[in-house]
């Protein structure tokens, strides 16, 4: 993992005093809320429904079991014994009291963490696939790349304040585990012809209001001129992104307007003046961050282990993925207890997490953008003692791309801008089709709130949005949606339902597609093959 | 009829105007005139805003269900009691 050198430890420490001055300040009156809102909103505290809130950023997912001991002391200590993560491989707290914040980031800046740009107009935590590292068909590890445009976007001033917020993933394999096409850029290391490392770039995809799948802007741009790269895009989306109104506001909104040939002529022209300047960091420097990410020292190992605990073998089935190295495994423990809330995870939880990764797991956790953890690095050998382990707290759901592994925004039950409540519908969803999940395959359900789409309903198999009717919460029903490499957009099926309605609703598709599926395929497959019709049919007659 | 809520500025906790300070109970809520008239919430909030005794103070439709003022709208009811999943939480859980 990476670890900071004496200038991140001291930016981050830094602005933890700058912040404990500015709470101060507004704690005596001398700030207004005015003033002081960007200020703490620049350290990732909002103000929620029910209290201040405090977004803690996970660079690239990535955290030790220091730093996962530490996110359970938090929230032991200044909230409600629980932290929630989310789709942006984050953690929230609930329930955070003003006057403990410059503590609670002073306490993260011991284990090298923060919460800086995890919200405002500027280059937030970069996302990447759970698995980097340690994934079979990886063309390399994305997280050097990951990290570098982590640094260079840090307080970069020129990018402080964008139209609107800016969010990168980075992946370096063709099955797409983060999203990656509906992120502002997205970035797909590959290798070319040559075989020479490279980037694949697309931008202007995302979710919220209008949602849009990223165009490729480049095939390939050498892995040298990644942040170049990256400049020149944002140095386009700076300069003519659609300041003057917030709903227009994001680069997805740009490359539409422009079209995406006219977008990239820009790009490139902007690259071909700035790249000559040399300001990509110097190979050295990648050099010393891929240091850090040197794979640890796996033992020679024979590839299998004993299932016959039948319970054991459901979990290992459905939550294990293949691992780069023989005899061992990346295990995901589900957050997703049938009828729990998606993404909580309690201080006991957290702590035992942090136990079971630094002796099973080499020091590491990831946590993924469907609101889980992984456990990325276990011998095969180990993987039915952690399972008892994950099981006796609670942590071992069977349920991986499964019914009950729905991905759930806060919703109203935490959020201010929330329309409908999001977190009840997931649970009586998973209560209801968990005892035929198995026979439905995978199925990815993904639940939001409100039209922001932070549980990425537009990316659902099936999809839920909370929407707001005189006053009464209402669900919208869409289909077909993708988040993966064959990413696509959900559709909306017609009018929405009430609260119990959509689980009916919900039932009734999967039900028509146990009717009409053919041999091998998923539930979005049979919608691709279908189309919407006899969807719609079986919904409202 | 007209609420006033904010939040607590140290705490972030919701809070209520009762007529002489902010309670977590919407219960303890008083109805206000509306708007600019001479007492009313725009008054009370701008002098308690002031004051540092709330924090982004606004208005809020309620109802009159004799047991105290009840919020019309459903996040308003949320905000007064905890979150609909976590009983346990919030002014929901002190009975
Ligand atoms: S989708 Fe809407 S309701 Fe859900 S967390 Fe995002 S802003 Fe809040």
């Amino acid at each position: 993992m990476y670890q900071y050198d004496e200038y991140d430890q001291k930016m981050v420490e830094t602005r933890v005093a700058e912040f404990r001055d500015q709470v101060e300040r507004r704690l005596s009156g001398d700030l207004t809320e005015d003033q002081f809102t960007p200020l703490r909103l620049m350290n990732g505290l909002y103000l929620q429904l029910h209290a201040y809130m405090l977004r803690v950023a996970v660079p690239y997912g990535t955290l030790s079991a220091a730093q996962m001991r530490m996110l359970a002391q938090i929230a032991r200590k200044y909230d409600k014994g629980y932290g929630h993560f989310t789709t942006r491989q984050n953690i929230q707290y609930n329930w955070i009291q003003l006057k403990d914040a410059p503590d609670i980031l002073a306490d993260l800046a011991t284990v090298e963490m923060h919460a800086i740009q995890t919200s405002g107009n500027c280059i937030r935590n970069i996302s990447s696939d759970q698995f980097a590292g340690v994934a079979k068909d990886e063309v390399c590890d994305p997280r050097p790349y990951a990290e570098l445009l982590r640094q260079w976007s840090s307080f970069h001033p020129e990018f402080s304040y964008l139209p609107r917020k800016f969010k990168f993933a980075v992946i370096a394999s063709a099955e797409d585990r983060a999203a990656m096409r509906l992120h502002d850029i997205g970035i797909e290391m590959v290798r070319n012809d040559a075989d020479e490392l490279g980037a694949k770039f697309f931008a202007g995809g995302g979710m919220g209001r209008t949602p849009m799948i990223g165009p490729c802007v480049r095939e390939f741009v050498p892995a040298d001129a990644l942040i170049s790269y990256s400049e020149a895009i944002l140095r386009v989306y700076n300069r003519y992104g659609r300041r003057d109104n917030k709903y227009k506001a994001r680069i997805k909104i740009l490359v539409h307007e422009l079209g995406i040939e006219e977008f990239r002529r820009q790009v490139e022209a902007e690259f071909a003046h700035m790249h000559p300047l040399d300001l990509d960091p110097p190979r050295a420097e990648l050099t010393r961050i891929q240091a850090f990410f040197a794979p640890p020292a796996y033992e020679p190992l024979p590839d299998g282990f004993d299932d016959s605990d039948p319970d054991f073998k459901l979990w290992a089935d459905a939550n294990l993925h293949p691992h780069k190295v023989p005899g061992y495994a990346a295990a995901t423990i589900s957050l997703k207890p049938v009828g729990g809330i998606p993404g909580d995870a309690s201080a006991e939880q957290m702590d035992l997490i942090a136990d079971l990764a630094a002796r099973y797991s080499m020091d590491e956790v990831r946590v993924t953008h469907a609101q889980n953890l992984v456990l990325p690095n276990v011998r095969q050998a180990d993987l039915y003692a952690l399972w008892q382990e994950l099981d006796a707290a609670g942590l071992a759901p069977a349920n991986l791309d499964l019914a009950s592994d729905i991905i759930a925004c806060p919703g109203l039950d935490y959020c201010s801008l929330a329309n409908a409540r999001s977190i009840p519908i997931a649970q009586k969803l998973a209560q209801r089709l968990a005892p035929v999940e198995r026979d439905l395959g995978e199925l990815k359900i993904k639940i939001s709130g409100c039209i922001n789409a932070c549980g990425h309903h537009h990316a659902g198999h099936i999809g839920i949005l909370g929407v707001d009717r005189k006053g009464v919460e209402n669900y919208q029903l869409l289909l077909g949606g993708s988040g993966a490499e064959d990413v696509s957009l959900a559709k909306i099926t017609g009018p929405g339902f009430d609260e119990n309605g959509i689980v009916d609703a919900v039932e009734t598709v999967t039900n028509l597609y146990r009717k009409r599926r053919e041999d091998g395929e998923r539930f979005v497959d049979t919608y691709r093959r279908l189309g919407m019709d006899p969807f719609k049919e079986a919904l409202y007659g | 009829m007209i609420i006033l809520t904010g939040n607590d500025l140290k705490t972030g906790d919701v809070v209520w105007w009762t007529g002489d300070g902010w309670s977590r109970h919407v219960g303890h809520a008083v109805f206000v005139g509306s708007g600019e008239e001479p007492g009313g919430a725009a008054e009370i909030m701008h002098r308690e805003e002031a004051a540092r005794a709330v924090n982004g103070p606004y208005e809020v439709e309620a109802t009159d269900e004799g047991a105290g003022p009840v919020p019309s709208h459903i996040k308003e009811r949320m905000r007064a009691a905890g979150p609909s999943v976590r009983l346990d939480l919030g002014v929901q859980a002190e009975g």
